[in-house]
């Protein structure tokens, strides 16, 4: 037992050799902003919840940016709602679990690893959630070589992430908890309202160390794959990630991923695509909301997500058809395939939502005849 | 304690209690205020022509919300209201004066200068173009009900005066409230309110429990702090105060007179400091000296919990009534009660919440009130408590607390003895002015819309039934069928007074209140056609401000309405609607508008809708696919067009275009006029094909302009792709050619090939008995028998498929069959026997020959060849008919009508 727990006191060796040297393709939340959660530590003088590396009130800053009393630039690690985060932290600081809810692309594995990062000072103790996900995932698996030599005993257990975050107090992370069979969710029932893991085989247990809390992520749209049962439900506090707010700010991400991912694609920068930028997103908000931009007319939704995420694959797709095939100019007709493909998911009732999109908002539009026409060619 | 004793000697009067309208926290600081010092009177900020309205305050049929409502004697639509809550400081003062027997005086500028100063505040406005006539009672329909609480309580402070409120944002006030929020580091001027103020007090020294605690020290502090502003700010742009204030000071001199130095005063903290300043009597006689005045009359209105919220267009109101209202009446720990009334309602709405579910949202809200640093869990924090915990992070419960607990719907009750609302005045004088008399025994009335009073009568009538005021009821009229005519049963029953007691809420007039409850209406209805006659009805009623919104609600309802048949139900009484306000002379642009929208958003939904359907969902679907016909017919002719004959002609859809259809039907003839033409003009069928062909050529023939010529061409399209499509029943396939044959958009030889390729062997009997049902039947757009009577090759398509139609199959299709061609007249179902009965030859023949040669090809029942003279025999009476002199008639008729030149070409 207490060579468990040695083994993982720092969680992070396994990975500190890669990401010490630079080498690492992406390092954790943790190394990354190492200066900045010093720098927090240094100046909280807030009361913090055993365990907590920062205060509540410091996490929350950590993820929202601001300037510290001693000058020191926290950048905005989550650009959103300042309830939402404080509500998300609270959370933690209870005996409750956060569950982070969203369509995809609205960064709930961002914002859970920043919080373990702040929060425990380690975003490491991660189970991925998938419909092949075990329960040893989440409970406990053997060293078979161990087991067999020795018979079951502490050192011939191999524990999950969830059960060495218990065993310290720390922070342990569930991605996709929806994806996830529901027999095995169900393991997550003990854990969460017993604080506790029995080791039946041994007549052990693991019980929680004070500090220990468990961020999980669920996508809205999969609701009903596996459909947390209400047990399960009732130990988490449910937090919503929004879609980016302003037509600006969803502008302004779009043209910055685009802008990355066209590098990393070798395609050529398309200021002038811009315009278009806008037009995918200003398509994409209205269509999500049910509401054009005027605030005037009402529209029907699609079936489709319509994230922020899909707007950006639009563009990027737009981008490399105007290279490749065009005159590198990004233009209406680069996009048009690219939106009906999105919002188009479903043949009958998403075609009709989009037709009377075009007839209604799209025909009428000052500026956008262009794209109304390349939208009717290919929806033809 | 400083500013306490320099306002109020210790043990002295007067307390000035400054408070915060609506405040919770307030109110019960003004309540263990009174009982602290027991003063001899309390003195109210509010209009002073109420006073001998308080002692209505304390009977058993009062119960709060309710407002106090003054307005001009003869012009109820200038008016102004108090709203007072339970958790009003001013109504907790008033009640602890009752029930004390101390005398309460209101204090403010009497209504009868305020509403003289908006009325003038008004004019200026009204020449900026704002058009604002009553104050800011009535700025349009779209406010909610009762117009505006005009001279409600201002948000703290301040109160609003008529004629201020514009000056909010302009920026030349400035709000108290916010200047001490923002020295405070609160972003949000309410929040901070409820930090310092609302919920200190109502937790802190000013609970009557703690025995010694001074409940005078929270006033002095705030009185302290208004100080401070107003010696900053002035009267911060509020440029009546000064009058106010000097009133409110002359007449706590008089109180101070007449019952000592113990009185209190409860009036917004704002105005606190001015009260102590010692100025001259005369100083402040001067002051109110020559303000204009008007005759005004006071009574209690019920208000309601939604019109105290701000988003019902109050301009400074409180945004929680409910919650505030909690606060108040919650005897202690208001957190944990809050959530568990949170969970009650949940769980009436079916919502799986158990009190763990309670306990954890209690630690969520408490820990983020430390995380955020308030003394309390306030309305936001719980918020987002219980969207966190209870509802698993959707809006949806958080939506239905907002509304049914936050805000709370909550109506006020006010006793009978009341005095008259406005409304019933209002409703008076129209009724003098109408000459309509209310009179218990039933009697008709014929209105003649084209004159200026009958036009009156019948707004006035058809606003009174949208208030649910049913005087009178509208009667079909007897004799001409007109629009300008309308007949109406009168009787005045007593209970209707009651009704219009209760219409009250809505308005001050008839014609504000009408425009209120439409609008709301129209913001509950569920069904979208609902909302079309409502629109009608707005129409009906002369109500031009509701029509906006009623609008916006339509479109909003179309356009999330995914079902094409609520669509096209909604869209003939909209286009109906268009018409009449054509008609009217009101202007129906708006309407248009949604009315071309809507048909836009049916074009659309309708194919898709077509697909799959059974043999009811078929049936159902021809209704609409038939009303969507008419209605866009109408909506494409142009309004000039509409004019003449407009006065004449009635307001149902079907009269133009039963007019115009049965010659339309035979309109294809024409074109390929060189080889029918010798049977057209048969003398057994002259009169019904040829008598009116002059008329329907109009509509079609005019050129439609602009949108609505596109409007037509979409519908064609929407048809032809319906006609074309396979898995569109046979029904509909049928009906929709049979439509645009009839709108001239198929010439005969397309309508051959769609029946041929819908009766060619593959396809099923039942589907092509289908088509021939669509495609023949009546239905609403006049017979088609006379159709096979005319085109002898449709005839010959269907005799030579009802005899390939296998045996078994033949029982099937009977009964389809049967509904089709029982639906035509006798004669012409006779006529279609004979035709029969002659045998395909004729029309086999007739099919098969090139037939340009009139000798030779011959009309079913006819010999070959054509007999001149009798044909010549025909000319006199077809001219008759066709209202054409002897001169001019090949001239105007030789480019149109193809029939008819043959026929004179055959002659010559």
């Amino acid at each position: 037992m207490p060579e468990l727990i040695n083994d993982t006191t720092d969680g992070t060796q396994a990975t500190a050799e890669g990401a010490a040297d630079g080498q690492a393709l992406r390092p954790h939340a943790e190394d990354s902003f190492a200066g900045e959660l010093k720098a927090l530590a240094a100046a909280d003088d807030r009361p913090r919840p055993a365990r907590w590396r920062l205060s509540p009130w410091a996490v929350a800053t950590y993820l929202l940016g601001g300037t510290l009393a001693d000058g020191t630039v926290i950048t905005p690690k989550y650009v959103g709602p300042r309830r939402i985060v404080e509500v998300a932290v609270t959370t933690l600081a209870t005996d409750r679990a956060l569950l982070l809810l969203g369509v995809p692309g609205t960064a709930k594995t961002w914002v859970s690893e920043h919080l373990a990062a702040a929060v425990s000072g380690d975003s490491t103790l991660l189970v991925q959630g998938t419909a092949g996900t075990p329960e040893e995932a989440i409970r406990y698996g053997w060293n078979y070589a161990q087991l067999l030599a020795h018979g079951p005993s502490r050192e011939a257990l191999v524990p999950s992430p969830v059960m060495r975050a218990m065993a310290q107090g720390m922070t342990a992370r569930v991605e996709e908890l929806t994806r996830i069979p529901a027999d095995v969710q169900d393991t997550l029932i003990t854990v969460l309202s017993e604080k506790t893991l029995p080791i039946p085989e041994l007549g052990q247990e693991v019980q929680a160390v004070r500090g220990f809390n468990l961020i999980a992520t669920a996508n809205d749209r999969d609701r009903g794959v596996n459909e947390l049962s209400s047990a399960l439900r009732r130990r988490f506090n449910t937090v919503v990630l929004p879609l980016p707010a302003t037509p600006e700010d969803e502008v302004d991400i779009v043209s910055r991923r685009v802008g990355q991912i066209g590098r990393s694609l070798e395609l050529p920068p398309a200021p002038e695509g811009l315009e278009e930028i806008r037009r995918v997103v200003t398509v994409f908000r209205e269509l999500r909301d049910g509401l054009t931009t005027d605030g005037r007319t009402k529209l029907k939704s699609p079936s489709g997500t319509l994230s922020t995420a899909e707007a950006i694959s639009v563009v990027t797709n737009g981008l490399a058809l105007a290279t490749h095939f065009g005159d590198g100019v990004l233009r209406a007709g680069d996009v048009a395939a690219g939106i009906l493909g999105a919002v188009v998911r479903d043949p009958a009732a998403d075609r009709v939502v989009w037709q009377e999109y075009l007839e209604t908002v799209v025909r009428e539009r000052d500026g956008w005849k262009d794209f109304y026409r390349a939208c009717r060619e290919v929806s033809a | 304690m400083s500013t306490h004793d320099t306002g109020a000697p210790p043990g002295g009067g007067p307390f000035l209690l400054g408070v915060r309208h609506h405040g919770p926290g307030s109110a019960r600081a003004v309540r263990a205020a009174l009982e602290q010092c027991a003063p001899a009177a309390v003195l109210i900020e509010g209009p002073p022509e109420a006073d001998g309205l308080v002692p209505l305050a304390a009977q058993d049929g009062m119960r709060p919300p309710v407002a106090l409502l003054a307005h001009v004697q003869d012009d109820p639509g200038r008016a102004a209201f108090w709203p007072l809550a339970e958790f009003s400081p001013e109504w907790v003062a008033m009640r602890w004066a009752l029930e004390h027997g101390v005398p309460v005086r209101f204090i403010d500028l009497p209504a009868a200068h305020t509403l003289a100063m908006t009325d003038e505040a008004g004019d200026e406005n009204e020449q900026d173009g704002e058009g604002e006539r009553h104050g800011e009672g009535e700025r349009g329909g779209d406010r909610g009900p009762a117009g505006e609480e005009v001279a409600g309580r201002g948000r703290g402070q301040e109160q609003t005066q008529p004629g201020e409120a514009d000056r909010d944002e302009d920026g030349v006030r400035v709000d108290p409230i916010r200047v001490l929020a923002e020295a405070a580091g609160y972003d949000d001027p309410e929040r901070w309110w409820e930090d310092v103020v609302e919920h200190r007090a109502g937790t802190g020294a000013a609970r009557p429990g703690g025995p010694d605690a001074d409940a005078l020290a929270p006033f002095a502090a705030l009185a302290e702090a208004m100080g401070a502003l107003r010696e900053t700010y002035g009267d911060a742009g509020h440029d009546r105060d000064p009058v106010r204030e000097a009133h409110m000071r002359l007449q706590l001199h008089t109180a101070r007179r007449e019952f000592g130095d113990a009185v209190a005063v409860v009036c917004g903290a704002w105005h606190v400091p001015a009260l102590r300043r010692r100025t001259t009597v005369t100083a402040d006689r001067r002051l109110l000296k020559g303000l204009p005045k008007v005759k005004t009359a006071v009574t209690w209105v019920p208000w309601t919990h939604r019109r105290l919220a701000r988003r019902s267009g109050y301009g400074a109101g409180i945004a929680s009534p409910g919650w505030y209202g909690h606060l108040f009446s919650a005897p202690d720990r208001p957190v944990e009660r809050w959530l568990t009334k949170v969970a009650g309602l949940l769980r009436e709405e079916d919502y799986a919440v158990s009190s763990a579910h309670v306990i954890e949202a209690v630690r969520l809200a408490e820990g983020l009130a430390t995380v955020r640093g308030r003394p309390l869990a306030g309305l936001t924090e719980l918020d987002d408590a219980v969207r966190a915990v209870m509802g698993d992070g959707s809006d949806a419960p958080s939506a239905l607390i907002h509304d049914r607990l936050v805000v709370g719907e909550v109506l006020g009750e006010v006793p009978e003895d009341a005095p008259a609302v406005p409304l019933q005045r209002d409703l008076a004088r129209s009724q003098r002015t109408l000459r309509l008399k209310p009179e218990a025994l039933e009697r008709e009335l014929e209105l003649d819309l084209r004159k200026a009073t009958d036009g009156g009568r019948s707004r006035l009538l058809h606003r009174l039934g949208l208030l649910g005021i049913p005087w009178g009821e509208p009667v079909r009229s007897r004799g001409s069928a007109g629009t300008f005519r309308e007949t109406w049963r009168l009787r005045w029953e007593p209970e209707l007074a009651v009704r219009v007691a209760e219409a009250g809420i809505w308005g001050t007039t008839v014609l504000t209140a009408a425009t209120a409850k439409a609008a709301s209406e129209a913001s509950g209805a569920a069904a979208l056609a609902e909302v079309t006659a409502l629109a009608e009805r707005c129409l009906l009623a002369g109500l031009p401000d509701a029509l906006p919104v009623v609008m916006r609600a339509l479109s909003d309802r179309a356009a999330l309405d995914a079902d094409v048949g609520h669509l096209a139900q909604a869209l003939p009484a909209l286009v109906r609607s268009v018409r009449y306000g054509d008609v009217r002379g009101t202007d129906a642009g708006a309407l248009r508008e949604v009315a071309l929208g809507l048909a836009e958003r049916v074009f659309v939904g309708l194919p898709p809708a077509c697909l799959g359907l059974d043999a009811d969902g078929a049936a159902e679907m021809r209704a609409h696919l038939d009303a969507t016909h008419h209605a866009v017919a109408l909506l494409a002719q142009p309004h000039s067009a509409s004019e003449p004959h407009s006065a004449s002609e009635p307001h149902s859809a079907s009269e133009p275009h039963s007019a115009s259809e049965p010659p339309s039907a035979s309109e294809p003839s024409p074109a390929p006029g060189s080889r029918s033409a010798p049977g057209a003009p048969s003398v057994s069928e002259p009169s019904p094909a040829a008598g009116s062909r002059s008329a329907p050529e109009r509509p079609s023939s005019e050129p439609p302009r602009g949108a609505d010529a596109g409007l037509r061409a979409r519908w064609a399209k929407v048809l032809r792709a319906l006609s074309g499509r396979e898995a569109v029943p046979g029904l509909l396939r049928g009906r929709a050619a049979r439509l645009l044959l009839d709108d001239g958009q198929l010439d005969a030889d397309g309508a051959e090939q769609l029946m041929g390729l819908a009766l060619s062997p593959g396809t099923a009997p039942t589907d092509a008995a289908g088509w021939i049902e669509g495609f023949l039947g009546s239905g609403s757009g006049g017979d088609g028998g006379m159709l096979l009577v005319h085109d002898e090759r449709l005839l010959a398509l269907i005799d030579h498929w009802l005899t390939g139609v296998p045996d078994t199959a033949f029982t099937d299709v009977l009964p389809l069959l049967r509904r089709t061609f029982t639906e035509y007249e006798p004669g012409v179902r006779r006529t279609l026997g004979e035709l029969i009965r002659r045998g395909p030859s004729a029309a086999t023949s007739g099919h098969a020959g090139p037939a340009t040669d009139a000798v030779t090809a011959a009309a079913p029942g006819f010999g070959p060849g054509l007999d001149r003279d009798r044909a010549a025999a025909v000319l006199p009476t077809l001219r008759l008919l066709l209202g054409i002199g002897q001169h001019g008639f090949d001239e105007e008729r030789s480019g149109t009508n193809n029939a008819v030149n043959d026929l004179t070409g055959a002659m010559s």
